[in-house]
């Protein structure tokens, strides 16, 4: 080796060979699949999904809805359950459970920016997501048979992308919780508060509303910035109220009457997954470690 | 000629009422090996974490590279190694993943791995899971990463825990090896006596602030810590002066300690007379002496 410090420490420049966030995003992945996260998920999905499915597909031979309708149905209020859960499960552990286990300080002391370790997870993450579902809900959509229609089909594919970017949303959200705390105990009480407040708590209180008025003397504005404040709201409309199956749900009533076209609804989901991102890479970005 | 690479001004670190590092002055230069030394809580991890970029001083200015790490972190942190204290990996992954990812953070190419497992003595456990590796196999894969695109700056936290006498050895030639290449070295440790030898320069650090720095040698002239002197005194032997100090130890040998100045006249007049001592041994402050004569220099 060569004695002379110059020519020895002459730094090549070195560009990774993907970009950072994607590198993070493949580690997200294998970690998932290795630890059986992705496993445990797609199989807990596939045999909810298929239950369901073939539970509810039964007695529709003679009512004229297509079996995969139903199935669609089913396996959309499945998600607003189990998916939430999910992916706060998956979210919460991120970056507390990171810096609890000693392995943050060593990735940050990496020509790693901080917003870079935020997306990256979070793609990671969503990546897992979308590989259960697709495979967990495609299993009992299979299950139910593939000669269903071009229509319903699409339907259903519409609610797997919907159930994806519901997804999306609490993984953001977890994300977050996982940014803000220190410790990952903390971050899981906050997750599960999160899905006590967005999946029970808050029908609840909307439903004691509307209740409590009769439903008619509230404004249809008000109504659907209600809807739009709670992402599964947003999901349940856009995939409840999506033609085909609108007419085999309660809320299919509803959708006929509000403003939030699926544009919208697409829209809010996304203003939900990209505004806790955007505050987790801030917070995230101003934490000393 | 000598390059800072690494500088604290005037640093203060405060969590809180606690000052965790105070009116710090440190520069390390290239090709340079420095123990950083305090026990825990002297505030040696947070002085690394500020050379990072991880944490902000609270007052002075952190130099890395020439650059703020705090600000061009990213493109700074390319050049710098880093071994946390306990490392630690997701257990799941294999070796082989594991230092692929890290260097392809770095963008080190991947060809380089074989040799980066060879370096510290991971060949072989490459493709196994890192649940299964030893104490010391994942202390090694720390250092393998830490070493990882042969960075300007290394910055090594507790880097010998784990390791074993030969592995130590094995480790600090390479640190050696990567000083003499023209890169910094700081080995934050409290195993102090290990470092004897290893280190071209010694910072002690206590609560925050810096107590001494300097070259062991300096250091040991500063402290004026007496050398310890013990002989095997032959059969008709009358017994040396009076005057020294001497004591009688259990197995029959004779003790005492002089001031570093004293220490050549007394062996000189010992070895006059070739038939009184059978044996000698002459031990010099360690590390460990100095360290706890500069911390109770600070306390009185």
């Amino acid at each position: 080796m060569s004695s002379l410090a110059d020519t020895a420490i002459v730094p090549a420049p070195r560009r990774p060979t993907m970009p950072t966030i994607l590198i993070l995003a493949a580690k997200e992945i294998r970690e998932g699949f290795r630890n059986r996260w992705v496993v445990a998920t797609t199989l807990l999905l596939a045999a909810l999904a298929l239950t369901l499915a073939l539970l509810g597909s039964a007695p529709t031979g003679t009512v004229g809805a297509s079996r995969l309708d139903v199935v669609t149905v089913s396996l959309a209020s499945l998600t607003i359950f189990l998916v939430p859960l999910i992916a706060l499960l998956l979210s919460h552990d991120a970056i507390a459970g990171e810096a609890e286990r000693g392995t943050l300080l060593l990735l940050l002391a990496y020509p790693v920016g901080r917003t870079a370790v935020i997306l990256g997870k979070f793609l990671g993450q969503l990546a897992i997501l979308a590989f259960a579902t697709v495979l967990g809900y495609g299993a009992a959509a299979l299950a139910v048979g593939w000669n269903l229609g071009l229509a319903a089909w699409g339907a259903f594919a519409a609610m797997v992308g919907a159930s994806i970017l519901l997804g999306g949303v609490f993984l953001a959200l977890g994300l977050l919780a996982s940014t803000l705390v220190r410790q990952r105990s903390t971050a899981g009480g906050i997750a599960i508060g999160l899905w006590l407040l967005f999946v029970i708590l808050y029908d609840m209180a909307f439903l004691g509303l509307l209740v409590a008025t009769g439903g008619h003397s509230l404004p249809p504005a008000l109504v659907d910035t209600l809807l739009a404040l709670n992402p599964t709201d947003a999901y349940r409309l856009l995939t409840l109220g999506m033609a085909g199956t609108g007419g085999l749900t309660g809320i299919g009533a509803l959708a006929g009457h509000t403003a939030l076209t699926p544009p919208i609804l697409v829209a809010v989901l996304l203003a939900w997954t990209a505004a806790p991102l955007a505050l987790a890479a801030l917070v995230f970005s101003r934490r000393e470690l | 000629m000598t390059t800072t690479t690494v500088a604290l001004h005037g640093v203060t670190k405060r969590y809180g009422p606690i000052a965790a590092v105070r009116e710090l002055d440190l520069a390390l230069h290239a090709g340079e090996v420095i123990a950083l030394v305090g026990h825990n809580g002297a505030g040696k991890t947070t002085q690394i974490k500020m050379m990072l970029g991880l944490a902000r001083p609270t007052e002075g200015r952190v130099e890395l590279l020439g650059g703020d790490p705090a600000v061009h972190g990213l493109a700074l942190r390319r050049e710098v190694g880093y071994l946390p204290e306990s490392v630690s990996f997701h257990l799941a992954l294999t070796g082989r993943e594991t230092l692929g990812f890290y260097a392809r953070l770095k963008g080190v190419p991947l060809s380089e791995l074989d040799q980066a497992f060879a370096a510290v003595g991971l060949t072989g456990a490459e493709g196994r899971a890192i649940g299964t590796y030893s104490k010391g196999m994942r202390q090694r894969l720390g250092l393998a990463q830490a070493l990882l695109g042969r960075p300007r700056v290394l910055i090594l936290d507790e880097p010998t825990s784990g390791l074993d006498p030969a592995l130590r050895r094995e480790f600090y030639a390479i640190v050696a090896a990567r000083a003499a290449e023209g890169a910094t070295v700081l080995l934050a440790s409290h195993a102090l006596t290990e470092l004897e030898g290893r280190a071209d320069r010694v910072v002690i650090v206590n609560r925050g602030a810096k107590i001494a720095d300097g070259t062991l040698a300096d250091l040991r002239a500063i402290a004026r810590l007496p050398v310890q002197i013990r002989i095997r005194p032959a059969a008709g032997f009358a017994g040396p002066m009076s005057s020294s100090g001497w004591q009688r130890l259990p197995d029959g040998s004779l003790e005492a300690e002089v001031e570093p100045a004293g220490k050549l006249p007394l062996l000189a007049q010992l070895l006059a007379d070739p038939g009184a001592v059978t044996d000698l041994t002459v031990t010099e402050p360690t590390l460990d002496d100095l360290y706890a004569h500069f911390l109770q220099r600070e306390a009185a």
